[in-house]
């Protein structure tokens, strides 16, 4: 087994963000020759600013209400999107290839009950027996379902119930690198043929007060709405959260053929990594990170999908890094146009890379007057991610139509 | 030694381990582990963490003796984890950088209820308005918080490991549920077969007992609510068993390729030979009434190991103690196994140890593995009224002396999740 090598092709794509439902309504958007406008919301949540869910028929994916009831919009995302990439590899509803199907998803925690949040903190105000008010309104106000909408792996669990994938379901965690791992370990088990068909990705929801909680705690939010993604210094903004549910279906290139399957693009390689960023560490683990991936140089026809998360020092880091490492092949934000989607983000870009490399329009620059106009349709992808806090990943992605 | 020898019956690298660790509510290190596991000691007791008076669920299996620099889940989880880490790799003979990739299976994080009112004793009068959340942004716009933040990252416990070890890579933080400790092995023996690296850290942890992770499973009706005495709740496969009682723990694996454990002089404590997965799709936390996707994972695992349903000489059961879990495992190790299911030695640790959620996959494969070195089944525990349904072999209460070569490890968790794994005697 371990001398056998597979090429990994991506034949699905399930992509739900804030620019709308869908591959196609993707495209229609990104190939179209200029930037599409950017879809936030400033208000609901201001200061803050969020790239919200778009409208979204639930039942088109999830049928059953009650399958519906069970989850919040975290899961209700990720399974949707996860039947939107079955339906375009043209495996939904077929019972044999989703039984056999691995799956990898990507999971942070699912939402909150705010009101039974705030009625303890309130309450916590007027007593001091915080512990034993805790268990009084615990047991009496907690939803039981709702843990279950809660579980990390119950997004997966989900995605069992829902479509039938079956042949194995693993959850992985930790922000953005969990997005990197979760393609990365789908990749290297396809290529040593430990795997035949696998579906890979995440789903975050940015419209979330206890999600942004988390990421002020660092201060780490982007508070001014009117502010471009990049500022003329060369940092970022600051965070904007972005809704996204991404999802892929990756097979052997002998599996996609042998069922005439339409090829998105090729995964070449996907490594992570994490450590130090004192001084100059960041950088040359990204350096080796794009050595190994064979990442380099690069022309026009070579487009690079930055994952920078818009976390303002760290993201002027990346960028730097980008513009000396692929000096000629144009950039694309994502987190610009789409917001920061933590455990979705890398998939959400490797989606966005496939779309580009199946395309023989260019792709159109997704920060407009940063990210370099080309005349040129992609086919190499590089795609980046930077964890706010730590983890980095790189993978390169192959057209082959 | 040839280097067939170094393979499996698909010529994969075979894959050993040369290091555990063990953290559980019976004491911390394998020795104390398998010595109290062996005497058929409880490790359950009641809940001193937090106030219990008025649940209908009063005992756990929790971990209280490990100094924790904060009472939150990531610290608890992290030092359980650092502990076993730490006997894993002087087992294995390890010193310096680890310099392979961190597989660790770790419970869901979220912020505590201590930190939330902490926060909200920050908030000014001029903040309160809007929901809690809303008053806590107003409080972290002024001042930040990054240990807060560091305290409910996902991501903040394999960091830490991965720097105090010098682990490879973008380490891998993973959750099936209830088989996670299985998942993070399996995950480990996978890196080794793909040859990608020849040794892979496999870490379970979970430290995450708190008032509301109890509450959540108590209205889920999953818990045992037998608080009297404590060390008798737990009773898998008995009649009256009600569930299954809350714990915690660790356990740390140091996987090996055998030719590379060889090749510098470790001591091989056994081989993983065989991992299986099936997920379930009939119910979020039911099992599929015939069981068919348990099945097909014990199935899986044992087929991953090129062995037949005979050559399996005792079973360390998933055991929970839930009505719903023990006749479910029955049902599916009875199909696999047959006529011989009789004559096969199934026990459960967690008659003494309590489900110890997100760890319990892999400190059940330490034990599993101790089973074939010392050759002693470890019994189940209160097993003081059959349930006449489950007609096993459980090693009732008292342990037995048994030579055994290959013993599968079932675990199986909410959301479908189902992993086995098959654990044999080292070769040589």
């Amino acid at each position: 087994m371990t001398n056998t090598r597979h090429q990994v092709v991506v034949t699905g794509i399930g992509l739900v963000t804030s620019l709308g439902v869908g591959r196609e309504a993707h495209r229609d958007q990104l190939m179209a020759g200029t930037a599409p406008a950017r879809v936030t919301d400033s208000e609901s949540f201001a200061p803050y600013t969020v790239h919200p869910l778009p409208e979204i028929d639930w039942s088109a994916q999830i049928p059953r209400r009650g399958d519906q009831r069970q989850m919040e919009n975290w899961q209700r995302l990720g399974v949707y999107a996860a039947g939107l990439a079955l339906d375009d590899a043209g495996l939904k509803g077929d019972l044999d290839a989703c039984a056999s199907m691995d799956m990898i998803v990507s999971a942070g925690g699912g939402e909150r009950d705010i009101d039974v949040d705030t009625l303890i903190v309130e309450e916590s105000r007027k007593r001091n027996d915080r512990e034993q008010l805790l268990i009084e309104k615990l047991t009496t106000e907690l939803r039981p379902t709702l843990f279950l909408a809660q579980l990390s792996n119950l997004l997966a669990g989900n995605i069992s119930i829902v479509h039938k994938v079956t042949g194995s379901s693993r959850t992985l965690m930790g922000e953005e690198g969990a997005g990197i791992s979760a393609v990365e370990t789908g990749f290297a088990r396809i290529a040593a043929g430990q795997s035949t068909h696998c579906l890979v990705g995440g789903a975050f929801v940015s419209e979330r007060v206890d999600m942004l909680m988390v990421m002020e705690a660092i201060q780490g939010l982007g508070k001014d709405a009117s502010a471009p993604f990049w500022s003329a210094d060369g940092n970022a903004s600051g965070m904007n959260l972005g809704t996204a549910g991404a999802f892929l279906v990756l097979e052997s290139l002998e599996h996609a053929q042998a069922r005439g399957a339409h090829i998105y693009a090729r995964l070449d390689a996907v490594l992570g990594d994490r450590g130090s960023r004192e001084t100059d560490r960041l950088e040359q683990r990204l350096t080796r990170l794009a050595d190994d991936t064979g990442a380099s140089g690069g022309g026009e026809d070579t487009v690079v999908f930055s994952g920078a998360s818009g976390y303002p020092e760290l993201s002027a880091r990346e960028r730097a890094f980008l513009q000396s490492r692929f000096p000629e092949a144009p950039r694309r934000t994502v987190g610009a146009l789409f917001g920061h989607s933590l455990e979705a983000h890398f998939p959400t870009a490797v989606a966005l890379a496939c779309l580009a490399l199946d395309d023989d329009a260019p792709v159109s620059p997704f920060a407009p007057g940063e990210d370099a106009v080309t005349s040129a349709a992609a086919n190499t992808a590089i795609v980046t991610s930077i964890g706010h806090v730590r983890g980095e990943g790189i993978a390169r992605l192959t057209r082959m139509s | 030694m040839s280097k067939a020898a170094y393979t499996d019956h698909l010529g994969r690298p075979l894959v050993a381990v040369t290091g555990m660790g063990v953290v559980s509510s019976l004491g911390q290190g394998v020795t104390d582990n398998w010595s109290a596991l062996t005497s058929g000691k409880s490790g359950i007791h009641p809940i001193t963490r937090f106030p219990s008076e008025g649940l209908s669920t009063r005992i756990c299996g929790t971990v209280d003796f490990i100094d924790i620099p904060a009472p939150n889940a990531v610290e608890r989880s992290f030092a359980f984890a650092r502990e076993t880490t730490i006997e894993a790799l002087a087992q294995a003979g390890i010193t310096g950088e680890f310099g392979g990739p961190l597989f660790l299976a770790a419970p869901p994080i979220e912020p505590e209820w201590s930190a939330r009112f902490e926060l909200g004793d920050r908030v000014k009068p001029e903040q309160m308005t809007g929901n809690a959340y809303e008053q806590f942004l107003a409080v972290l716009r002024d001042k930040a918080d990054p240990a807060f933040h560091e305290a409910v990252l996902f991501g903040s416990i394999s960091e830490r490991l991965a720097d105090l070890f010098g682990t490879r890579g973008l380490p891998v933080t993973l959750s099936t549920a209830c088989a996670s400790g299985a998942t993070a092995i399996q995950l480990g023996v996978e890196a080794i077969r793909q040859g990608r690296t020849e040794r892979a850290l496999s870490v379970a942890t979970d430290g995450s007992v708190s008032a509301e992770a109890l509450i959540r499973f108590s209205l889920l009706s999953a818990l045992s609510t037998n608080n009297d005495p404590p060390e008798k709740a737990s009773r898998p496969f008995t009649k009256d068993r009600d569930g299954f009682v809350i714990a915690e723990g660790s356990a740390t694996l140091v996987l090996e390729s055998l030719e590379a454990a060889i090749s510098r002089g470790a001591k091989v404590l056994g081989i993983i030979s065989g991992c299986g997965e099936k997920a379930d799709d009939f119910h979020r936390t039911r099992s599929s009434p015939g069981g068919a996707p348990a099945i097909a994972t014990i199935s899986a695992a044992l087929a991953d190991a090129g062995l037949s349903a005979d050559e399996i000489g005792y079973v360390n059961a998933h055991g929970t103690s839930t009505p719903e879990n023990d006749k479910m495992e029955y049902l599916a190790l009875s199909t696999v196994f047959g006529d011989r299911m009789a004559d096969i030695p199934v026990s459960s640790n967690k008659s003494m140890i309590g489900h110890t959620l997100t760890a319990a996959g892999a400190i059940e494969a330490v034990f599993s593995l101790l089973t074939i070195s010392n050759g002693t089944l470890p019994p189940t525990i209160n097993y003081d009224n059959p349930d006449p349904a489950i007609p096993l072999d459980v090693v009732p209460n008292v342990k037995r002396d048994a030579a055994v070569t290959h013993v599968l490890s079932n675990s199986f968790g909410f959301g479908g999740q189902n992993a086995c794994l098959v654990m044999s005697a080292d070769p040589a």
